[in-house]
């Protein structure tokens, strides 16, 4: 009985890391209907900001082990996922929708910075590739290269992998590949309750990830933004027709799924502390399943289904066999898709013809 | 020219690193003096990954597109027997650093490997923990989608038990994987002594860690696979009096050693472990048969260093068998104060 | 008549050029050859669904990856007996009545799992069913991950290799031209008029259901097909190879090739492993070039290469008569 408690404890740390990943997913399909795949790579970027943050001399010199340097580095993370996720956006999937100067020079931009440091290791060499590559793109631009603006789901569900690939491989390059050891900053303690190890670690992360929700339930529910986010969810077109800037309402909700992302990164490493670049993969997926098992769209169902994936996992690791783990994910979603597609708490759709 | 593929990327990617090391160093001193057979020696690196199926695909690629006459490769085991057929079909040596599953030299006559097999390892850990600890239940957590790992694991089980301890618990988990939770609290409940698990260093630091915070206190053995600078870096105190085997001893205060150790330490700024250790070995062996075979044909190649005899490397006296196999000491090492510490030789 | 002296005429061709393709281009070049026709079958299979029947699926390499080990456990745990019987003929026979068994079976247990997967999961519309169908491929990669007798997670050594050249472009016309076929019946006019507009086609009574699950079998089957051939002409499988990633790549690949159409799967294949290998010149950032790029194409040409070059070639073909 002990034994199965303590699991149940494990199931919960588990599932609350997929949890906060969940978060975001939902926001950005219940306003964008787009499944973004990049989003596991942009909790991975979170991880590794907070890694470089709590890893940088300036860290070092003024904070120690304590509660302030863990909310530093976790702002921090959040605010640099954030910065990214509203960089991919304006790049990547709004030129779906729009036409978007400066995307070409964008992209360009990247891949001459890459050929830059291909061709010679230094600085300058990248910083050279880069201006080359961004004069590319006004010149393109300028000629009159301008974007599809064909909305189609594929489309923008290709690009997100696209962009995933992207950051995947990017990570690898620029962090290094192999994995690398995350400094625990919010010190560890074992407790010992009625025969149950409490990591005091881990129920930080439990109650962080419970204040971001309640937070965001806020957000959404009790602000201005929050209602103009629920109107584009609702009809992207009506929402503009009532004046409602939708570029920067998409923005915004991309912003803060990816700051939520951060969060769950530098969360989760603290209690896994191995991250690597590939590390956003697998959870990503796993939170985009909890995301659907809970209600996509819906705020609490994405907390709740992170949680039954957690659990469900670690049962089954526990009892089972551990080579099925990543399967479990899979099966639950699969038996949901097939029972109640709209999930746990979502609602019925009616398909208009 | 000579090929050599390793991690240099993934989860065992100092193993990689560390043996591309080894090899860069005999590498850099053979043509230092001169070359083989009169030409510069040449050694192209692929990384693959840590993936098996890009072990196989690179080594192929090794082989047709850049006509590589023998390779030097790989330290994990799934990764040498997925590429070894390849180098057996087409005819080219293989001479791996440090794969310790016998199935690797099984697969063909052109396959070699300069380290002790796991059979031999398992035996090791499991005479140390019987008869230097004693230990009479310990339970077992394996990495069981690795060869490797597995294959140690069954034979320290099999010698374990005939020595007469019992085996209370053996639980599975998957290279990559992050959180062992499930399987540790598993195994807590059976009240083992100690934990007997043969992986590689990212995932047991891992569980170090969290078997200390699952309030798991009793000791850890290992296998070589934990033999890598980051080990303690990923495993902390948590790791303080684990023990594992190894393949040599950085304490070891044989001129050859010390040598190599402060030459790796001047050019690399680490101490070399086992892995850079054997990557030395198994390139100079190369080299020398080579050298004894006098040509660069494949077949010559294989002849000359099926004959290696009493080859002194800094890992040891090395003679390949009639399965082209080394017959070496293990050594025994713990984790104190941080740093591994020297504890025992155990020979075959 | 004269279909079937166009098939001897390219059998022909297959045939002469596989004993001296090797010398020719090198082996290299010879491995890129095969591996660009593998991926044809497999761009223009996941065609037929998605691009023809506007079925989005994202499970294919779950039939590719039950095709692949089928055929090496068939021809590997079979194989010797099956050889003995047909010990009379000579060795090149023996390996073709190997290889085609082992296809066989290929495409009848992808087609199964085709089945399985595909009764259920088609009742889902759009990104459900794209969701649904990734679930289906990693839960069979993980099945295969867990079953010792294929090797499981040591992966799956010791595959005769029986697959060459020859075998998989013969295969790659056979689809293609199954393909062809199917999609200029009135099978194929149902499939595009699912894709067009499924309720309407509902309306207008057709069975969508049915043509959804057959496009989906018969995609799955020669997916199924490319495994085997896979298979047999690495030698060795690892589950690693069939992730949904590799499903990824299908989808890469006839998208930009341009959906629906099977020229455009043919060249999108063809042009996604060209650059691929090319771009391995480039090193570490290989995949961060590949993925640019593709981010480009999908923003700025979405249609694919082709786009619709062929619908004019089909008007046309269709105003004729």
């Amino acid at each position: 009985m002990e034994t199965f408690l303590q699991q149940l404890v494990n199931g919960i740390s588990q599932g609350s890391a997929y949890a906060l990943i969940a978060l975001g997913y939902t926001m950005v399909y219940g306003v964008l209907k787009l499944i973004n795949f990049a989003h596991g790579d942009v909790y991975m970027f979170g991880a590794f900001m907070g890694f470089y943050i709590a890893n940088s001399s300036w860290f070092q010199a003024t904070m120690g082990s304590s509660v302030l340097s863990g909310v530093v580095v976790l702002l921090g993370a959040m605010v640099l996922a954030s910065m990214l996720g509203i960089l991919i956006e304006r790049f990547a999937y709004r030129p779906g929708r729009s036409p978007s100067p400066g995307t070409l020079s964008f992209w360009f931009g990247i891949l001459g910075a890459g050929f830059g440091y291909l061709l010679g290791q230094t600085p300058g060499a990248v910083a050279a590739g880069a201006f080359v590559g961004i004069m590319i793109g006004v010149v393109l631009e300028k000629w009159g290269l301008r974007p599809r603006a064909q909305s189609s789901s594929l489309k923008i569900l290709i690009i997100a992998i696209g962009v995933s690939f992207f950051l995947e491989n990017g990570g690898q390059q620029v962090f290094g590949a192999d994995p690398k050891f995350f400094p625990q900053i919010i010190p560890t303690k074992v407790l010992d309750v009625a025969g149950l190890s409490l990591d005091s670690q881990k129920l930080t992360v439990l109650g962080v990830a419970i204040v971001l929700m309640v937070l965001l339930n806020v957000i959404v529910n009790y602000t201005r933004t929050g209602r103009a986010m629920r109107a584009v969810s609702f009809n992207l077109d009506a929402a503009k027709l009532m004046g409602i800037n939708t570029d920067r309402i998409i923005a915004f909700t991309f912003g803060l799924g990816s700051a939520l992302a951060g969060a769950g990164g530098i969360l989760v490493s603290l209690m896994y502390p191995k991250i690597d670049p590939l590390m956003g993969i697998l959870p990503g997926l796993k939170a985009f399943v909890a995301a659907v098992l809970g209600g996509i769209g819906n705020i609490t169902g994405a907390m709740l289904g992170g949680l039954i994936i957690g659990l469900a996992e670690v049962m089954a690791v526990g009892y089972g066999q551990s080579t099925y783990r990543d399967a479990i994910a899979f099966v639950i979603l699969v038996l949901i898709l097939l029972i109640k597609p709209t999930g746990i708490m979502g609602k019925g759709m009616v398909e208009k013809v | 020219m000579i090929g050599e593929y390793g991690s240099l990327t993934g989860t065992t990617a100092t193993f990689g690193i560390s043996t591309k090391n080894g090899i860069e160093m005999a590498l850099d001193e053979v043509n230092q003096n001169g070359g083989l057979l009169g030409k510069t020696v040449r050694v192209i690196v692929e990384d693959d990954q840590g993936r098996p199926e890009e072990a196989q695909t690179v080594v192929t690629k090794l082989i047709t597109r850049n006509r590589v006459v023998a390779l030097l490769g790989e330290v994990a085991s799934s990764r040498t027997l997925a590429a070894a057929p390849v180098a057996q079909q087409a005819g080219i040596p293989m001479v791996s650093p440090s794969s310790t599953n016998p199935a690797v030299t099984e697969v063909g006559d052109f396959i070699f490997r300069v380290c002790f097999i796991d059979p031999f390892q398992g035996f090791v850990m499991a005479k140390f923990a019987a008869q230097n600890l004693q230990l009479t239940d310990v339970a077992v957590l394996r990495d069981i989608k690795n060869d490797y790992s597995v294959g140690l694991a069954d034979v320290f089980v099999e010698n374990f038990v005939a020595l007469g301890g019992t085996i209370v618990a053996d639980e599975g988990y998957s290279e990559g994987d992050t959180d062992f939770s499930a399987q540790l609290t598993s195994i807590r409940a059976r009240r083992p002594q100690a934990i007997f698990v043969p992986g590689y260093y990212t995932e047991v630091g891992l569980i170090a860690r969290q078997a200390k915070s699952l309030g798991i206190e009793v000791p850890l053995l290992g296998g070589d696979g934990w033999d890598s600078p980051s080990l303690i870096e990923i495993g902390g105190e948590a790791l303080e009096g684990s023990y594992f085997s190894n393949h040599y001893s950085v304490d070891d205060p044989s001129p050859a050693i010390q040598k190599f150790v402060s030459d790796y330490r001047a050019r690399y700024g680490q101490t070399p472990d086992a892995l850079a250790g054997l990557g030395y070995d198994a390139a100079q062996i190369l080299f020398d048969a080579i050298r004894r075979a006098g040509s660069t044909d494949p077949v010559a190649i294989r002849d000359a260093l099926a004959q290696t005899k009493d080859f002194a490397g800094v890992t040891g006296v090395t003679t390949l068998d009639e399965n082209r196999n080394a017959v070496k000491p293990a050594v025994v090492l713990q984790i104190s104060d941080g740093k591994l510490a020297y504890v025992e030789t155990i020979n075959p | 008549m004269k279909r079937g002296l166009l098939w001897l005429g390219a059998v022909l061709v297959l045939a002469a050029l596989e004993p001296n393709l090797r010398g020719l281009i090198g082996a290299y070049n010879y491995q890129i050859l095969v591996l660009i026709g593998i991926n044809i079958i497999l761009a223009v299979s996941l065609n037929l669904i998605n691009g023809f029947t506007g079925q989005f699926s994202i499970g294919h390499a779950g039939f590719y990856a039950v095709g692949a080990y089928t055929s090496a456990a068939l021809v590997r745990y079979a194989g010797p007996s099956v050889r003995v019987l047909i010990s009379s003929l000579p060795t090149i026979a023996q390996d073709a009545v190997l290889l085609l068994m082992g296809l066989l079976g290929a495409a009848l247990v992808a087609g199964l799992a085709g089945l399985a997967v595909g009764i259920p999961s088609l009742r889902l519309r759009g990104d459900y069913l794209a969701i649904v169908t990734l679930g289906f491929g990693e839960i069979i990669r993980v099945l295969i991950l867990n079953i010792d007798a294929i090797g499981g997670a040591r992966g799956f050594s010791g595959i005769p290799q029986l697959s060459n050249f020859f075998w998989v472009y013969l295969f790659v016309l056979i689809t293609i031209a199954t393909v062809h076929n199917l999609v200029d019946s009135s099978y194929g006019r149902a499939f595009v008029s699912i894709r067009d507009d499924e309720i309407a086609a509902e309306a207008m009574g057709v069975d969508t259901t049915r043509f959804k699950v057959l496009s989906f079998v018969i995609s799955s089957m020669f997916a199924g097909i490319a495994g085997g051939l896979f298979g047999h002409f690495t030698m060795y499988l690892h589950p690693n190879s069939f992730t949904f990633v590799a499903s990824f790549y299908v989808i890469i690949m006839i998208v930009i090739g341009g959906l629906g159409s099977i020229e455009g799967a043919v060249l999108g294949a063809v042009v996604f492993t060209v650059v691929l290998e090319m771009f391995r010149g480039f090193g570490a950032f290989r995949l961060i070039n590949f993925s640019v790029l593709l981010v480009l194409i999908m923003i700025y040409r979405p249609e694919g290469l082709l786009g619709s070059w062929t619908l004019i070639k089909r008007r046309r073909k269709a105003g004729a008569t």
